[in-house]
């Protein structure tokens, strides 16, 4: 947990900040209407955090940090005999390795994710703040105005089933890794493909089933 | 007792095992030797369940191992200790904590018994005040001695070893052979050791089978083995002008 979670937090804080601020300068040059309320590009960019950027985008570098050292850990174990060696003992060993894994991955995935879209939405402010595009009166008028609960329910269910899929994918791919050196980082680099690859296919599922 | 009975083993078409048989017994060292791809590894992996044999079956003291499933087996396992070619330590822990993992796991014992226990199996492997290091601090011959502790730390009845002296210079594999051998006497351990060091084959094979294409070629003692007029088992332990001096001279 201390790995996944705290060893993760520099990466996706640092990352949040630059989605948020650079999402609400992009909302705040295409709305350039006089007719449009410059409030509501703060709704945009608190929408589109919680409901995409902060979830999918955190999901995918985790997916690169989290998922590459899980698969190389847990293959490393396997070319080394080490997995060998639990089985000898009557360990269940991908219970004992892998269970805690996923454990960890759904519980501290939603946290940053809770983390990443308060530092996106900071990271609007201070776009804000910085330029003269929206002011930050109306950023945080137009965060409150017209918030909908289920935007974050969205948000929750995705960063659940993104920290499951890293998790197991990456786990698999490294139980199963056969050989040496070379095929760690294969299992590695596969793990990590393939949980973008069912990031993107559960984020599209996700969305269309709650939206 | 460990018995053997008529393994076959596939690796698509590949048939690595072609009918062994064999009854290892307790007190010995059983040592199965044979040439690179011959199937020693793969027979011990099928004999401690690390392989399904595609056919035959082996039994642990009349109960058949090859038949039963991961619950099933978990209290034979547990009697089971096994020395990895590479010695196979848990890199995240420090070597007292690798010695304690299979205690912490099946046994009732308090914490100040458990590192006695680990104590005395580092003491019995000459490596007193080493337990604070990690593997990655160790030789190769400390590594093997700190495999040997983990693998007897629960007192086992049966005790697999693959390539002991693999990656150790002779004086080193003389040391671990002789730790082999002296618990698998004190302890009257059923002890299958797979190798192909000729010192391990003269040395401490108290009964050995030789492999040749997946077969048992040969079966006897280190006593026979220079006697012998099987072509393959000659030409393999023999294969050095100082083995085949060696046994001119016996």
């Amino acid at each position: 947990m201390v790995s996944q979670g705290v060893g993760s937090l520099g990466i996706i804080s640092i990352i949040s900040v630059f989605i948020g601020a650079v999402a609400t300068i992009q909302t705040a040059f295409q709305l350039v209407s006089d007719f449009i309320p410059k409030s509501i590009v703060g709704g945009i960019t608190r929408d589109s955090t919680i409901l995409e950027f902060s979830p999918t985008i955190s999901a995918l570098v985790l997916s690169g940090r989290v998922g590459s050292s899980i698969a190389s850990q847990i293959g490393t174990m396997r070319v080394t005999e080490q997995i060998d060696a639990l089985e000898i003992m009557g360990v269940n060993a991908p219970g004992y390795l892998i269970s805690p894994k996923i454990i960890a991955g759904v519980t501290m995935i939603p946290v940053l994710v809770i983390v990443s879209v308060v530092l996106g939405l900071l990271g609007g402010y201070i776009a804000c703040a910085a330029s003269n595009d929206v002011s930050t009166q109306d950023y945080i008028t137009g965060l409150r105005d017209s918030f909908n609960p289920l935007t974050v329910s969205v948000c929750a269910v995705k960063s659940v089933v993104f920290g499951f899929l890293i998790t197991s994918i990456c786990s698999y791919q490294g139980f199963y890794t056969s050989g040496g050196a070379l095929e760690v980082g294969q299992s590695a680099t596969k793990g990590v493909v393939w949980s973008c690859i069912m990031i993107l296919f559960a984020d599209l599922i996700v969305s269309r089933v709650m939206l | 007792m460990i018995e053997v009975k008529d393994i076959y083993k596939s690796f698509g078409d590949n048939d690595v095992l072609r009918g062994i048989s064999s009854v290892f017994h307790p007190g010995k060292n059983n040592l199965i030797i044979g040439g690179s791809g011959s199937g020693k590894t793969t027979l011990l992996k099928c004999i401690v369940g690390l392989h399904e044999p595609t056919k035959g079956d082996v039994l642990f003291d009349g109960q058949d191992f090859t038949h039963m499933n991961f619950e099933e087996r978990v209290p034979i396992r547990k009697q089971i200790g096994m020395l990895f070619q590479n010695s196979a330590l848990f890199d995240s822990m420090t070597v007292e904590e690798n010695i304690m993992f299979p205690l912490n796991l099946f046994t009732e014992m308090s914490k100040s018994e458990k590192l006695d226990r680990a104590n005395f199996c580092l003491e019995r492997v000459n490596l007193k005040d080493k337990n604070k290091l990690f593997p990655a601090e160790l030789s190769g011959g400390m590594k093997k001695r700190v495999g040997i502790a983990r693998a007897i730390a629960m007192q086992p009845k049966y005790l697999f070893v693959d390539e002991p002296n693999s990656g150790l210079d002779p004086k080193t594999s003389i040391v671990i052979d002789e730790l082999i051998a002296e618990l698998t006497e004190e302890y009257q351990i059923t002890t299958v050791v797979v190798t192909h060091d000729m010192n391990s084959v003269m040395g401490i094979g108290d009964h050995i089978i030789f492999l040749y294409q997946g077969q048992k070629w040969w079966e006897g003692s280190n006593k026979e083995i220079a006697h012998t007029d099987n072509k393959e088992l000659n030409d393999f332990v023999f294969a050095s002008k100082f083995m085949q001096a060696a046994k001119e001279r016996l």
